[in-house]
């Protein structure tokens, strides 16, 4: 890779404006084509049979009669997905979570699939599958699964990460732990010691639009897949692993996206769909409904979470401690491993321990959520610090900004920090004239702080100049929340040319090199660094057009303003030539102009940010108002500040309705009693306030324009700035989410009687 | 030769060991001779390992030097949203 990454401290033109998004018209005209708008002539309904059982042996599936019913073309189960993963446990598991194979390990698990004619004869078919379980006990609590007692999901699991291995396996998969210095020490120290346990309820990314694709396989082995996903390259990656294709015979084409926030970074029903079109020989398109969507995708982890935190009476911290169980579905996973890394990571901390556990329970596959993991640590770390510094009786934001990480910090997961933002963000939320207004009576007021990592990834983009002098760029990371036209800015800002002049298209897997997918707060940080060196290998050429023109060497050729500049007084009468000028002439120095780049993005710099929240709560009823909601955030540089603004509420509104409202509910039958909107209520407008938003620009320092990450940090401060805020107004510290009408009511109820 | 820290679960594959010295001038020959020496190692720089370099973490730029006295600390390789 040659190319400079680190910041430049440059002015800008095009970046930091805030022109109209271009797929704006298509998405408010509905022009815009989504996973389930796609269509094929030919085209089957591919519909999937789900277990209705939260742990059973799968004896045996008669597809017989769904085989004769006419109108129906194919029939698969997991002898038609034949284990292909070569020993690689995780693509395994997701495998197996696509398929049932000897166990449907939650309600939903797809154990079969059919592929017909239309939808009726599809609903039909699966009817007409006769499984055989053998229903087996279950659990879907953290805390039951951990048990001796419980059943255990799989009798090949034996805890890792404990000094002598188990005698006998466990649902527990993993323990890990982050920490330094000597914790009993540190509590030795302390004058004052909070210890709490808190517990979170299961959530889902809650994206409008459910999962949707069109899979289409050809006679020659060949296959197209249309698909909502926020990784196509991944997606191909892994339907070409799990079918036994070459990568480059599945070309996979991303739709536009109607939410994501990590729960489409993993396949579920696209091995599916191309299987049926494999053995049908005809396009399958597979919608999930939102029954599927809620049982057999997402979720994010269900937690269990013990804090414990001492401090001295000037209000310095000694010692932190944190145990967090966190939920994994039925296949291991690291979410109680990032729990652990991120709780005490906004913090100053000579003495600090965690201890995370990985639990499998009867319940979907936990998938990425926006920051995963890190919102429920800082619920449990942030309300015992708001509870702390109300025991020394210190200002909750004094407490922090006494204790706040700084460069030079060493990070509660094991680093040192170097320039970071928490410091900032305090101050910024402590001067903020939220933190002033009057509250009324059942009022209350809640702030908090919070880390994510963000990441950066391998990534590649195309500019390409027409002979008109517009240019196209081609990104392949997937837009989920405007990068479209930040991406452009960036082309515009490089090339010194109008916003308008560029179009950027996510190209498909077959156009374009490999990209990660658009997750850990990369699209933006990531392609703008990859479109920004494409830019400059395109400059590199149009000088060396302007210099062929002129018949003077490059090297006296310059590119300002989106002009190529003879420097020198030797040069006086060559006019700069414009982009469009050289495009024009292209054909007649060497054909077309166009910059390509494939990089890998790496120094995404970590993030905090700082929540300040008001709510009200009814104490005759519990019910919740927020009344105010302010976010205070880093961006590094914010390319799009609208586009930021849009995370920074985004991230907010999702922890609001995470804290408040939305969580898992099951039966003793291990089944889920909420899979839809009505009784899985997410946020809607008329539940939220205008959410007010302040970006701090401190440029990171490993991009040349100083971008950060900014998309999921969003999502870590609220569940505990709402906890404190609730906290406050009811008198009674919340420390279970979400705070529903009747667990507010029945703390606030207990608090009297007590 | 730096001195690289290694996280908890990786440490029980390295003997016990939180702390190694290695001589590596970039990620590459870091990730190579720790394999060398500690075979236990490979499956997970194999699946991935991310690589904090005075605190800025690299996930995939094995060409990244690792200067002179700089803090060098492993990490899992994370998921993110």
């Amino acid at each position: 890779m040659n190319f400079d990454p680190r910041y430049s401290g440059r002015n800008f033109t095009s970046v930091g404006t805030r022109p109209i998004r271009p797929d704006g018209v298509d998405k408010v005209t509905g022009r815009a084509r989504y996973g389930a708008d796609f269509n094929m002539a030919g085209q089957l309904v591919g519909r999937v049979l789900r277990s209705p059982h939260a742990h059973a042996t799968i004896r045996k599936i008669d597809t017989s009669k769904a085989e004769k019913l006419p109108g129906v073309k194919a029939v698969i189960t997991a002898a038609d997905l034949p284990d292909l993963t070569d020993g690689d446990a995780a693509m395994y598991d997701i495998l197996d979570n696509c398929m049932a194979r000897k166990k449907a390990l939650y309600d939903g698990h797809a154990v079969a699939a059919v592929a017909a004619v239309d939808a009726r004869t599809a609903r039909q078919a699966l009817k007409l599958i006769e499984v055989d379980y053998e229903v087996l006990p279950h659990v879907t609590d953290v805390d039951e699964a951990m048990k001796h007692s419980a059943p255990v999901l799989n009798d090949t699991i034996f805890t890792e990460g404990v000094e002598e291995k188990p005698a006998r396996p466990s649902n527990v998969t993993t323990r890990t732990q982050y920490g330094h210095g000597d914790i009993h020490k540190g509590f030795g120290q302390a004058d004052y010691v909070v210890e709490r346990s808190f517990k979170t309820e299961q959530t889902h990314q809650g994206y409008i639009e459910p999962h949707a694709c069109v899979a289409n396989v050809s006679s020659d082995g060949t296959a197209d897949l249309w698909v909502c996903t926020q990784g196509h390259f991944v997606y191909r990656q892994h339907c070409a692993q799990l079918l036994g294709m070459e990568a480059s015979k599945l070309r996979v084409t991303s739709s536009e996206i109607g939410g994501g926030f990590g729960g489409k970074t993993h396949v579920w029903a696209e091995p599916v769909a191309l299987a049926l079109s494999r053995k049908a020989g005809r396009p399958v398109k597979l919608v999930m409904t939102r029954d599927e969507v809620f049982r057999a995708s997402g979720p994010t982890s269900a937690t269990s979470i013990d804090v414990r935190i001492g401090a001295s009476k000037d209000g310095t911290i000694t010692a932190a401690e944190a145990t967090l169980r966190y939920s994994c579905g039925p296949y291991a996973g690291m979410w109680a491993e990032i729990g652990a890394m991120t709780a005490f990571a906004c913090y100053r901390l000579e003495n600090v321990k965690t201890v995370g556990y990985e639990v499998l329970v009867n319940r979907p596959k936990t998938a990425a959520y926006r920051a995963p993991s890190a919102p429920m640590a800082a619920f449990a770390v942030e309300s015992t610090v708001d509870e702390l510094a109300k025991e020394i009786g210190i200002d909750p934001v004094e407490f922090r900004i006494r204790n706040a990480a700084q460069e030079g910090t060493r990070s509660s997961y094991g680093p040192v920090y170097g320039p970071i933002g928490i410091g900032p963000t305090l101050e910024a939320a402590k001067n903020h004239p939220h933190m002033k207004a009057p509250l009324g009576k059942n009022q209350g007021r809640g702030m908090a702080c919070g880390f994510w990592f963000n990441f950066g990834g391998q990534t590649c983009t195309d500019l390409n100049i027409g002979m008109d002098g517009s240019v196209s760029l081609a990104v392949g990371t997937v837009d989920v929340g405007g990068s479209r036209a930040s991406l452009s800015l960036v082309a515009a800002e490089e090339l010194g040319i109008a916003y308008e002049q560029v179009k950027a298209v996510v190209a498909d897997t077959s156009s374009l090199g490999y990209n990660d997918m658009t997750d850990g707060s990369r699209g933006t940080f990531s392609s703008s660094m990859a479109t920004i060196s494409a830019a400059r290998n395109a400059i590199k050429i149009l000088r060396e057009r302007a210099a062929q023109t002129w018949d003077i060497p490059v090297e006296d050729v310059v590119w300002e303003k989106g002009h190529a500049i003879a420097k020198g007084e030797k040069y006086g009468n060559l006019a700069a030539l414009s982009l469009r000028e050289i495009a024009a002439a292209s054909g007649k120095t060497g054909g077309p102009i166009a910059g390509h780049s494939e990089l890998v993005a790496d120094g995404a710099g970590v993030s905090f940010a700082t929540h300040i929240c008001d709510i009200e709560v009814d104490p005759e009823t519990g019910a919740t108002r927020v009344l105010r909601y302010t976010v205070v955030q880093d961006a590094g540089k914010a390319v799009h500040p609208t586009y930021v603004e849009g995370q920074y509420q985004g991230g907010a509104a999702q922890g609001i309705g995470w804290a408040l409202n939305e969580e898992y509910i099951y039966g003793k039958d291990g089944r889920l009693q909420n899979p839809g909107f009505l009784d899985y209520r997410i946020p809607v407008c008329s539940d939220l306030p205008m959410i007010d938003t302040q970006i701090l620009e401190i440029p990171n320092p490993n991009h040349p324009y100083g971008v950060r990450g900014v998309g999921e940090t969003s999502i870590v401060p609220p569940l505990a700035a709402i906890a404190n805020a609730v906290s406050n107004a009811a008198g009674v510290r919340m420390t279970h989410i979400p705070m529903s009408p009747p667990r507010i009511l029945a703390a606030i109820e207990a608090e009297r009687g007590g | 030769m730096v001195e690289v820290t290694l996280w908890g679960s990786l440490g029980a594959l390295a003997g016990g060991k939180s702390k190694v010295e290695i001589e590596a001038k970039d990620i590459r020959e870091l990730f190579r001779k720790l394999a060398e020496q500690y075979p236990g190692l490979e499956p997970l720089i194999e699946k991935g390992i991310a690589v904090a370099i005075d605190g800025t973490i690299y996930r995939d730029t094995w060409s990244k030097e690792l200067p002179e006295g700089a803090e060098i600390f492993l990490l899992p390789r994370l998921a993110g949203g």
